[in-house]
C-alpha cells in the first residue's frame, strides 16, 4: 500500500474520501440537506499501530441547495469495526435549510396522515415532488450503514429507498422504517438494510436499528418474456 | 420486410409512451424534431430498440446496414448497426457496444444517441462525413440482451448486471458477469468464482454466447478496428487498460493521452468532471474484460467510458439527465474516434504535435500523473 503521497484520483483517496463523506452525512445530514463527494485535492496515508490513517482535503457538495465546499478530515481505518472519522467544514453550518426542515418536520410530526412511499427513485430515476424529502432522509439514514460498512475495500452508494412507512412520532422525533437497497461499488453487490430511524430538526437523524436482509438466492427460473 | 411499425406508427407509440417521462416539448420545435428529442431522452425497452435499429435502416439505406452477430443464452440475437458510406474497398471501423451490463440503462440510450447523432452530422459536418467515408460504425446498442429484457420485467429485476445463463451445477443461481468472461487474464483478479456473486466470470473463459459473439466478431475484423469503446455506468470514468495492477499496455501514454483530451471535450459541455485512468489505479482491479480483450488482441485503443452520474442516482438516472449525459458522452468519443481516424489517415507528425500540446493543457488541468 502507497504510504505518504497519494494520487487524488485514485481508488484509495477516493475510497476514503466517501467514507468522509458518509460521516458528514451522519452529522449534518437531514430530509433538506445530502451531501456528496466532489473531489479529492489532497490525499496521504500511513500506517499506525490503530490500523491505516489518511487525511485529505476533498471538495462536498450539497445536493438540494448545490452549494460546495471544501473540507479536510483525517479518517482511520482499523484493523476491524467502524472507520473513524474527524473533519472540518467550515462552510457547512445551519442556514436556510432550517425554514424547510422545520416546515416539513411541522407537517408531518402530526400523526393523523402518516406517510409511506416505495421505489425511490422508480426505474426510470423518477419520483413524486413530495417523496423526494423522504428520499433525501433515506441516503442520510444509509450513511450511518455505509459508514460503519466501510473499509479500504469498499465504495458505497444508496442504490434506491426500496419503500418507507412512516410510524407514529415518538418524543417528538418523527419516526420511521425503511428499507434501502446499497451499492457496493468493488463487489457490484446490492444490499438490502432495513432501518428504524428518526429524525428532528433539534436531533437530525438518528438510526435506532438496523437489519440486514439475506440475499435472496431463490431465483425462479426465467419467463419466456420478449 | 417488417412492416408493423412504420415511421408513422413509431411516432404515434413515441407520443404515446411519453406520457409521465421526460421534460415537456419547448415551443417552436417542428413536429418532427420534437419527436425525436423526445424518444432520445427516454429509455426504450429491447423490443423498441430493435424497432429503432430496423427504422434506422429504413431511413438511412445508403449508410446503415445491421448484422447479427451471435445468440444470447435464451437465443435472441445479438445485432449491430454497421454505419459508413458505401466503399468497394475494406474499411477501417469503430466498435462501440452499451448494455454489457444489464441495470446501465443509460449505456444502451447513449448508443442510440450516438447512432442518431452521427446520421445527422455526417449531411454537413464535413468531419464526421469525412470519418464515415473512411470509417465503418459497428454499434451494438445491447449486447446483454437477455440481462436487459430481465432489468425491465419488474422492480425487484431492475438491478440485474449479469448474462441469464443458469450456474453450474449445484449452484441455483443464474448469470455470469460477461464483462469478466472475456479471454484476457481471466479468472485472476477482480472476480468471484461464487456463481451467486454479480462478478461471477462464468465456469471457464468465454463460457457465454455473448463474450464469444463479440470475441467472433472481433476475430473476423481483426486489424481494421481502430478503436474499440465499451459503454457502462455509473461513476464519470473513462477506464484504460489493462485492469490487472501487474500488466501495463504498450502505449499507456497515448491511451492516457488521448483519454485526458476525451474528459476535457466532455467537461467543456456541461462541467462534468470525468477521472481517466486504469482500472487497478482510479476504481479496482479487474480480469477478463472486453477492454482488455480487445487491446490484447492489437486493438490500440481501447476504453471503458462509465457514464453518469457518480452515486447520487447511480444505475437510474434520471430521464431528464438523459440528453446531458449523451451530449457529454458524444463529445468524449468523438475526441477518440477523430484521433483514432487522424492516425490513421493522416501523417503522424501533425497527430503528435496536437496531441503533445494537448498533453501539456489537459495535464496542467487534471493534475493526473503520467508515467
Amino acid at each position: 500500500m502507497e504510504t505518504g503521497e497519494l494520487n487524488p484520483n485514485y481508488y484509495p483517496a477516493r475510497r476514503a474520501a466517501a467514507v468522509v463523506q458518509h460521516y458528514l452525512n451522519t452529522r449534518y445530514g437531514s430530509p433538506y440537506r445530502w451531501m456528496f463527494l466532489g473531489n479529492v485535492h489532497n490525499a496521504s496515508s500511513e500506517d499506525v499501530t490503530e490500523g491505516r490513517k489518511y487525511q485529505l482535503e476533498l471538495t462536498i457538495q450539497e445536493m438540494i441547495s448545490n452549494v460546495s465546499g471544501p473540507c479536510s478530515a483525517e479518517l482511520l481505518f482499523p484493523g476491524a469495526g467502524t472507520p473513524q472519522v474527524q473533519a472540518s467544514c467550515d462552510w457547512l453550518l445551519p442556514n436556510n435549510t432550517r425554514a424547510q426542515e422545520e416546515a416539513f418536520y411541522q407537517q408531518h410530526r402530526d400523526s393523523h396522515n402518516l406517510v409511506s412511499g416505495d421505489r425511490i427513485p422508480d426505474s426510470y430515476g423518477h419520483m413524486e415532488p413530495t417523496m423526494k424529502p423522504f428520499w433525501h432522509l433515506g441516503g442520510v439514514a444509509s450513511s450511518f450503514i455505509m459508514l460503519e460498512q466501510s473499509n479500504q475495500s469498499t465504495l458505497y452508494n444508496m442504490a434506491q429507498v426500496a419503500n418507507f412507512t412512516q410510524l407514529e412520532t415518538e418524543k417528538d422525533q418523527l419516526r420511521f422504517q425503511y428499507h434501502v437497497l446499497l451499492h457496493e461499488m468493488v463487489s457490484q453487490e446490492i444490499i438490502h438494510w432495513k432501518m428504524l430511524i428518526t429524525w428532528s430538526p433539534a436531533e437530525g437523524v438518528k438510526v435506532l436499528q438496523t437489519d440486514l436482509q439475506p440475499k435472496c438466492n431463490c431465483e425462479d427460473p426465467p419467463d419466456s418474456i420478449n | 420486410m417488417m412492416l408493423c411499425l412504420g415511421s408513422v406508427g413509431l411516432v404515434l407509440l413515441a407520443l404515446t409512451v411519453q406520457n409521465g417521462h421526460g421534460a415537456p416539448d419547448s415551443a417552436g420545435w417542428n413536429g418532427k424534431d420534437t419527436t425525436e428529442r423526445n424518444y432520445y431522452t427516454r429509455y426504450h425497452n429491447m423490443a423498441e430498440i430493435s424497432d429503432w435499429m430496423e427504422k434506422m435502416k429504413r431511413e438511412n439505406p445508403d449508410v446503415v446496414s445491421s448484422m447479427v452477430y451471435g445468440q444470447t443464452y435464451e437465443e435472441r440475437n445479438i445485432t449491430l448497426l454497421k454505419i459508413g458510406l458505401n466503399s468497394t474497398k475494406r474499411k477501417k471501423a469503430i466498435w462501440m457496444d452499451c448494455g454489457i451490463h444489464a441495470r446501465e440503462w443509460i449505456a444502451p440510450a447513449f448508443c442510440q444517441y450516438f447512432v442518431k447523432e452521427i446520421l445527422q452530422r455526417y449531411k454537413t459536418d464535413t468531419k464526421v462525413k469525412e470519418m464515415m467515408k473512411n470509417l465503418d460504425f459497428y454499434v451494438t446498442p445491447v449486447l446483454n440482451v437477455d440481462g436487459y429484457i430481465y432489468s425491465w420485467l419488474n422492480n425487484s429485476t431492475r438491478l440485474w448486471r449479469k448474462s441469464r445463463s443458469p450456474g453450474p451445477v449445484g449452484c441455483t443461481c443464474y448469470g455470469t458477469d460477461l464483462n469478466r468472461n472475456f479471454y484476457a487474464n481471466w479468472g485472476t483478479v477482480g472476480v468471484s468464482t461464487n456463481c451467486c456473486a454479480e462478478t461471477y466470470c462464468g465456469t471457464k473463459a468465454l463460457s457465454e454466447p455473448e463474450a464469444r459473439a463479440v470475441t467472433d466478431m472481433l476475430g473476423k475484423m481483426s486489424g481494421d478496428i481502430l478503436a474499440f469503446l465499451t459503454i457502462h455506468s455509473y461513476s464519470q470514468l473513462i477506464l484504460v487498460p489493462y485492469g490487472h495492477p501487474n500488466i501495463s499496455a504498450p502505449n499507456y501514454n497515448e491511451l492516457m493521452e488521448v483519454g485526458l483530451g476525451a474528459a476535457k471535450a466532455i467537461k467543456a459541455v456541461h462541467g462534468m468532471d470525468y477521472t481517466v485512468g486504469t482500472s487497478p489505479d482510479i476504481l479496482y482491479p479487474n480480469s477478463g474484460s472486453s477492454r482488455d480483450y480487445a487491446r490484447l488482441i492489437g486493438i490500440p485503443l481501447s476504453f471503458t467510458f462509465e457514464l453518469r452520474d457518480k452515486g447520487e442516482y447511480g444505475f437510474k438516472l434520471p430521464e431528464d439527465q438523459i440528453q446531458p449525459a449523451c451530449e457529454e458522452a458524444y463529445a468524449g468519443v468523438q475526441h477518440i474516434i477523430t484521433y483514432a481516424h487522424d492516425k490513421a489517415f493522416y501523417s503522424s507528425a501533425a497527430t503528435v504535435t496536437t496531441t503533445l500540446w494537448t498533453t501539456v493543457m489537459t495535464a496542467w488541468v487534471f493534475s493526473a500523473t503520467l508515467l
